[in-house]
């Protein structure tokens, strides 16, 4: 007779998602892994896993496509097959963590691009009440962002960012998707007040970019593997949104704790500069 | 190919979006981005696939910008060749019926 399912719920981003297995010690691994984002609310979305002997861990041969009804993702260490109108899938992959992050990405990017938001490879901490994403390429600095960050800024994630619509913009989650830190970040959420795409350099400075140069950088660092037109459609559809919502800034920075006075100030000085512009204002009001 | 046989209509794997004046095409085949400038806007709006490129370097380019008629038919040539290159423009002698996506 099979092992009974156990069942986790972890739930990211507002989206609970049932994780179950027959597997104790893999139960126990996801249990510690997903620690902070464990959940009592009744799940959206259930996935069951199927422990087998797979490939090795590669980033470079990942696939998502339709087939039916269904969603499959493949990868060497990985096979998945979700239904997104019944909710359910079913993972067959080894007892790796990181296939287990990979499979709950996808899935999650999935999910997110119906709903208007998307996962960024980008840092996100929260400061003052808002949240503030910075996003590049590798060594750009998301990580030595996060490090530099003053004792009350609340990390929430040092790889790869949640964002969501909300009534007056955007708002970015925690995630437990860790990088070069190696520590999950806080489940909690805040309103996105600037992206900042990361340079380092000689000096500290915020340049403006074109909404156009914004929307090549932000396709280019959202996490999409969908091979489906009709999602790419939604998705370019909402970086133009997030574009059009969210200031989006070049951060050149130092690396040290000082380009966080320049972060902490963005907003303040964003406000004057609206109010500059706007116009019956005077100049020098 | 006589010029004025080129026919072109938009891929049915493309992703278009206009923002702040400016077109933002993606193939959604290779995730290439293009960023169109007003004339290459125009173009790749009137690429219906039945009307001539050459009519619609006289209708939407000559007509609505400033500038030299054989000049603009030359740069559109070269703009949809650059564009089918990469699969974001179906170019042809003949009409083509537009790609249902």
């Amino acid at each position: 007779m099979a092992a009974p399912l156990k069942v986790a719920c972890v739930e990211i981003g507002r989206v609970p998602i049932a994780l179950s297995t027959c597997d104790d010690r893999f139960l126990d691994l996801l249990r510690q892994r997903y620690d902070g984002f464990l959940s009592s609310s009744p799940h959206e979305f259930e996935l069951e896993f199927d422990l087998a002997d797979t490939g090795p861990v590669s980033d470079d041969d990942v696939r998502v496509r339709r087939e039916g009804d269904e969603w499959l993702l493949e990868r060497g260490d990985f096979c998945a097959r979700w239904n997104p109108r019944t909710g359910q899938g079913r993972v067959r992959q080894n007892a790796n963590p990181y296939s287990l992050d990979s499979v709950l990405r996808i899935l999650h990017s999935l999910i997110l691009a119906e709903r208007g938001g998307f996962l960024l490879h980008a840092a996100s901490a929260i400061c003052d009440g808002r949240a503030y994403l910075f996003s590049g390429v590798s060594g750009a600095g998301k990580t030595t962002m996060t490090r530099l960050a003053p004792a009350d800024i609340t990390l929430l994630t040092d790889e790869i960012s949640y964002l969501r619509p909300s009534a007056d913009g955007y708002a970015a989650y925690g995630t437990p998707f860790a990088g070069e830190l190696a520590r999950a970040g806080e489940n909690c959420a805040a309103p996105v007040s600037a992206l900042f795409f990361l340079e380092q350099g000689p000096e500290n400075r915020v340049d403006e970019l074109t909404s156009a140069e914004a929307v090549r950088r932000l396709m280019r660092n959202i996490l999409f593997f969908a091979e489906d037109h009709g999602l790419m459609e939604k998705l370019l559809a909402t970086a133009c949104d997030f574009v059009a919502r969210v200031p989006i800034r070049r951060l050149t920075f130092y690396p040290d704790s000082r380009v966080w006075e320049l972060v902490r100030n963005f907003d303040r000085d964003f406000e004057r500069n609206l109010d500059r512009n706007s116009p019956g204002v005077p100049e020098h009001a | 190919m006589p010029e004025n046989c080129i026919y072109i209509a938009r891929s049915s794997a493309i992703a278009a979006r206009a923002l702040a004046g400016e077109m933002m095409v993606m193939n959604s085949a290779d995730s290439t981005f293009f960023t169109l400038n007003e004339v290459a806007t125009a173009i790749f709006q009137a690429a219906d696939g039945h009307t001539p490129l050459r009519e619609i370097v006289r209708e939407k380019i000559c007509a609505q910008f400033d500038v030299d008629p054989e000049q603009a038919q030359a740069d559109a040539e070269q703009f949809v060749a650059e564009l089918s290159g990469h699969g974001v423009l179906i170019v042809s002698n003949q009409p083509l019926a537009t790609e249902a996506p």
